[in-house]
């Protein structure tokens, strides 16, 4: 089992990714940490506030890109940086996953030094897997 | 995978499987080289598959990898039969760029141009969770998805010649925003009047070259040393939620079986889901449209305050790199509506089209081409042949050979901003990691992709400009 939380791979245009995890919510905090660290440094973040974030998906694919858009959308609407995702939990309801979460971290943007830029998630090479632990591989538009 | 050699700027994936049409590419030995190694071929051949495509499923000089459709991806589709996608638009709808002349020369704004640009990164909002200087209500957000610059000239941002001077005019009349979801509404309010991050930039320029001097002038363009502006951004989050957005509420329509990609996802043209995207997408084009406007205006401002005078900055014209339109084409010699996706790719119609503005008409629609950072950018011209070629469409850019991850590993921002000090470039940046992930070296070399451009004839070089001051998100 590897320590790595995430790891960042070789891809012309675009970001892509592999965050991990021992449960399928681990793999999928790191991969908040992954998006994260692509526009500001998500450790230096002070967790000053906690925004619940929920998102239902038909597949685990749906619900990533929906869980990872959820950073998008709150710093471009309400300027908060994501420091840590935390008490993820990912339920399979009968026809679709649904996942609550917080988020931790500071809406004071102008604080911190930002830089690069996401402009979304995309299903393009998007893989969930499951071996000892789980490793989730992320395409993001840059 | 195979290519046949048309010429040595002309490949053709011949039709297999369940390829509808061809593939053509526009490329020279040198590009294809960098084509090949990622999947933009695959790509391009899973759109040559998409019900309803025209002719041939193009790829564009500056192509790269992208989502569904390539980057640099140009395909028509029938109105009846064919389809629709977010993903042949792109993420950033109406990303694309604006170019104004002035009447001042290099060697007049030498001794300013820090100043110049110290104002403009003051005036004009950029980098990551920044927001624009105007609040919104959600009132005025819906009046300018409908009217995009035409609302921003209304209110003060520019001058009414801007707009005849803008593709569509600055407005696509068939925006509508009731189908934009709350998320993409919130996204948009702060943002509007904001250059953003990643690529997107904003430079001082001079002309560095003229290839076409009749046509140079047409545009306004007269001299080598002219000093020129160009802004290169987009509908910024707005335009990013709705395509989003469309690519699972058509996902969850229609399911992604059977779709070798799962943001090849499309709806039938005609179909209610299809159009409700192509309003959306419309209303986010407007969006884009007025935020250039805006960003123009305060770069007016601020040349009239330092220079004394921005009299003669006059827009030479503004394009989309990211869109999907309803055009006239000839199709096997009878002329009627496809709908068709330019994801980075620029419109570059030639002369006599009725959607160019009457000054340009007989000469043909400038086309814009942004180069990285501190490398050229260039005007170009759309031609009649284009029409036969490529659906009147040319590349857009540089394209990318380089992950951002990458540049950060091998550049410094800090150690750019020195070399191109040398190199007579002055450049500010909200993020020196910003422009570190920018290096030109991480893209491809925008003077081959240009040159394959005019030698197949789809867009043809009128003036070449090199940056003297570059301000990066």
């Amino acid at each position: 089992m590897t320590q790595e939380k995430f790891r960042f791979l070789e891809h012309t245009a675009d970001a892509k990714f592999q965050a991990y995890g021992r449960t399928i919510e681990e793999a999928f905090a790191n991969a908040a940490l992954a998006t994260a660290s692509l526009m500001w440094d998500p450790g230096g973040i002070a967790r000053k506030i906690q925004i619940p974030v929920s998102a239902r998906g038909h597949d685990l694919e749906q619900l990533l890109v929906r869980f990872l858009g959820e950073i998008l959308y709150l710093v471009e609407s309400r300027f908060f940086l994501m420091g840590s995702a935390e008490e993820i939990k990912i339920e399979k309801h009968e026809a679709e996953y649904a996942l609550e979460a917080v988020f931790w971290g500071d809406a004071n943007s102008d604080a911190y030094e930002t830089h690069g830029g996401v402009k979304a998630v995309t299903y393009n090479e998007m893989k969930i897997t499951k071996n000892d632990g789980y490793t989730v591989q992320v395409v993001l538009d840059v | 995978m195979e290519l046949r050699k048309i010429s040595d700027n002309i490949w053709e994936i011949p039709k297999q499987g369940e390829m509808r049409v061809p593939a053509m590419i526009y490329a020279s030995a040198k590009l294809l080289e960098s084509v090949r190694r990622d999947l933009t071929l695959t790509q391009a051949r899973n759109v040559a598959c998409l019900p309803g495509i025209q002719r041939m499923s193009y790829v564009m000089p500056d192509a790269h990898q992208g989502y569904g459709f390539p980057i640099g991806g140009v395909a028509a589709f029938d109105m009846e039969e064919g389809v629709i996608s977010p993903g042949g638009v792109g993420y950033d709808i109406n990303c694309g760029v604006r170019l104004l002349r002035t009447d001042f020369t290099a060697e007049e704004i030498a001794a300013r141009r820090q100043e110049l640009l110290a104002e403009i990164l003051k005036e004009v909002p950029a980098g990551v969770g920044k927001g624009g200087i105007t609040k919104l209500s959600r009132g005025v957000l819906l009046e300018i998805l409908r009217r995009g610059a035409e609302w921003a000239v209304e209110h003060g941002y520019g001058r009414k010649e801007d707009l005849l001077m803008t593709e569509e005019y600055g407005r696509m009349k068939d925006a509508d925003p009731a189908h934009l979801s709350a998320r993409a509404m919130e996204r948009g309010i702060p943002q509007l009047g904001t250059l953003g991050a990643g690529n997107h930039f904003l430079e001082i320029q001079k002309v560095s070259h003229i290839y076409d001097e009749k046509k140079a002038r047409v545009f306004g363009i007269e001299a080598e040393g002219q000093v020129t502006v160009m802004i290169h951004c987009g509908s910024r989050g707005l335009g990013h939620q709705v395509a989003s957005d469309f690519i699972e509420i058509m996902e969850n329509a229609y399911g992604t079986k059977g779709l070798p990609d799962r943001e090849l996802i499309n709806a039938p043209v005609r179909s209610r889901l299809g159009q409700e995207y192509y309003v959306s997408m419309c209303s986010a084009v407007n969006y884009a449209f007025a935020n250039r406007q805006m960003i123009a205006h305060w770069v007016r401002d601020v040349f009239a305050r330092v220079m004394g005078s921005s009299e003669g900055m006059r827009q030479i014209y503004d394009v989309c790199h990211n869109v999907a339109k309803i055009e006239r084409h000839t199709i096997g010699g009878r002329e009627r509506e496809v709908c068709i996706h330019r994801k980075g790719a620029t419109r570059s119609f030639g002369p006599g089209r009725p959607e160019i503005p009457e000054a340009y008409r007989p000469h043909g629609q400038p086309v814009l081409i942004p180069g990285s950072m501190g490398t050229a950018s260039y005007l170009l011209v759309g031609t009649a042949e284009a029409e036969e070629l490529s659906f009147s469409s040319t590349a857009h850019g540089a394209g990318r050979v380089m992950s951002r991850h990458e540049a950060l590993r091998r550049f410094r921002g800090e150690q750019i901003r020195d070399d191109l000090r040398k190199r007579g470039i002055e450049l500010q940046s909200a993020s020196w990691k910003g422009v570190a992930e920018e290096a030109s070296e991480a893209y491809k070399d925008v003077d081959e992709v240009v040159r394959v451009s005019h030698e197949v004839g789809i867009g043809c070089m009128v003036a070449r400009l090199v940056p003297v001051g570059v301000m990066k998100g």
